[in-house]
């Protein structure tokens, strides 16, 4: 995964984008500060859900945190590998740790989503 | 130079640890995984920096009998070189901390308190002493490394003097690691692991931790967080004061009966002993979850018929089963191991089923 070339948010998720689809998780950041994850919830499969609203909640042993939409749209498909395997979000967060897939919605929302060198300032 | 500071958070920083700020402290919760970190000292050996834990020396003539009046465990059993899990008391009872009592010399001894509440135990203590006892705070000259694990006599004698295997569990000796003098060598912890803890002068803790970290390279030792530690302890159904135990919650209640004795007189006695014969109106229980959802302090448990029969106080999942578990307390008549309980965790409610302890 070339990091440079996916968008990310405040909320610490990266966004990849796929043409009218986007693929988004959380970052290698959120998941260090998170530590080890022990269940992704995300029961919003084929819901349409705005930009900036809950679309699951990623629970550590440390503490609970909510998933917010990165770009509005309908969410198409989830990672089901994180029912039994929530770890991967650790070991993997930019792949098989990857949370769920969105058919856009608003093309115009992506030009917000942060680029790569602005995502690092943030997390400096 | 800061006396609320680690000895050795220059390490902890470089080792890559996630500190957070605990009791003034800067504290390691985790270096890279509580997951990891669990498991090394459940199968191996890590070592903790457990330095923000408090130490009170209480000397004099009667101050055997200034820790009875102030302590709920029985103190003429504890003999030089022994130390003694214990409480202090309120009037009703309530557990204004649990201790470890060591018994340094005759008519002196180490009480060993949670960091939190080390303010308030060293004014209840001076409240309470009408012994002449002379109560000293050694807290910010004294570091506290916790080496727990299976494997942690075999690291430790390969440094130490004489031979640490010798040494029966909640007895200590004072000797040398390492050619550093007077470390109190005691085999006590909060992790069920078995080993040490290392009670060594501030001026020589970096020297020992980083003796220890050297030649626990063979021993594929890690140094461990607070985050395992509450895991760790929490398999094996050790209270956490300030979430499990509170100065409004009895030592009967918590299930430390074993830690009040009935032969000796201390302040909260009555209360205890009356709660001992009539049973509690609740009391500390284990549980576990059918899935894999951190039961968090103040979530309520209810029974099948859906009514509220107690509140959470700790959860997790057990690194060592991936089992949820948890601490809470429960009414006392809704007691019963073979019926469902209900956890509510975020609207939903989770069945679980009460659970003795240790949990592994």
């Amino acid at each position: 995964m070339n990091l440079k070339k996916l968008k990310y948010t405040n909320d610490h998720e990266w966004v990849k984008i796929e043409k009218e689809f986007a693929i988004v998780g959380i970052t290698n950041f959120a998941q260090q500060e998170l530590g080890d994850i022990v269940y992704v919830d995300i029961e919003s499969l084929n819901q349409k859900i705005n930009k900036g609203e809950i679309f699951g909640t990623v629970e550590a042993v440390k503490t609970v945190s909510d998933l917010f939409m990165p770009i509005s749209g309908k969410v198409i498909e989830i990672n089901e590998k994180l029912d039994s395997e929530p770890e991967l979000v650790n070991s993997d967060p930019y792949g098989d740790g990857w949370m769920i897939k969105i058919k856009i919605e608003d093309e115009l929302e992506i030009e917000k989503l942060l680029d790569f060198s602005s995502y690092e300032n943030i997390t400096n | 130079m800061n006396s609320k500071k680690l000895q050795n958070e220059k390490y902890h920083i470089s080792a890559g640890a996630k500190m957070v700020p605990f009791a003034g402290y800067n504290m390691p919760i985790w270096y890279t995984s509580i997951a990891d970190e669990h498991n090394c000292v459940r199968n191996n050996v890590g070592i903790f920096d457990v330095s923000h834990m408090g130490e009170f020396i209480v000397s004099g003539i009667e101050s055997i009998k200034f820790l009875q009046k102030i302590t709920s465990n029985n103190i003429e059993k504890l003999k030089v070189g022994n130390a003694q899990y214990s409480s202090l008391t309120n009037e009703n009872g309530g557990i204004i901390d649990d201790l470890i009592v060591y018994c340094l010399s005759i008519n002196k001894y180490m009480l060993v308190v949670n960091a939190s509440n080390m303010k308030k135990d060293l004014n209840w203590l001076k409240k309470h002493n009408s012994y002449k006892a002379k109560i000293e705070n050694i807290s910010n000259s004294i570091s506290l490394l916790a080496v727990q694990g299976p494997k942690a006599s075999s690291l430790l004698n390969t440094i130490s003097n004489a031979d640490l295997s010798a040494i029966k569990f909640y007895n200590f000796i004072i000797d040398k690691i390492s050619n550093i003098k007077n470390i109190i060598i005691s085999a006590t912890g909060y992790t069920g692991a078995g080993g040490f803890e290392l009670y060594v002068s501030n001026k020589d803790a970096t020297k020992l931790w980083n003796k220890i970290i050297q030649v626990g390279k063979k021993y594929n030792l890690k140094p461990i967080g607070l985050g395992a530690r509450d895991t760790l302890r929490l398999e094996m159904g050790y209270c956490l004061h300030g979430s499990d135990i509170n100065d409004q919650i009895n030592p009967i209640e918590a299930g430390l009966d074993w830690i009040c004795k009935k032969n000796v007189d201390y302040i909260g006695k009555n209360t205890i002993d009356s709660d001992r014969e009539n049973n509690p109106s609740k009391k500390l229980i284990g549980f576990t979850l059918i899935e894999k959802r951190i039961p968090r302090s103040g979530y309520k448990i209810f029974n099948s018929n859906g009514n509220k029969i107690g509140t959470v106080t700790s959860g997790s999942i057990s690194p060592s089963t991936g089992k949820t578990i948890g601490l809470g307390f429960i009414k006392f008549s809704e007691i019963d191991y073979k019926k469902s309980i209900f956890i509510e965790i975020r609207n939903k409610k989770i069945e679980g089923k009460l659970s003795k302890t240790p949990f592994i």
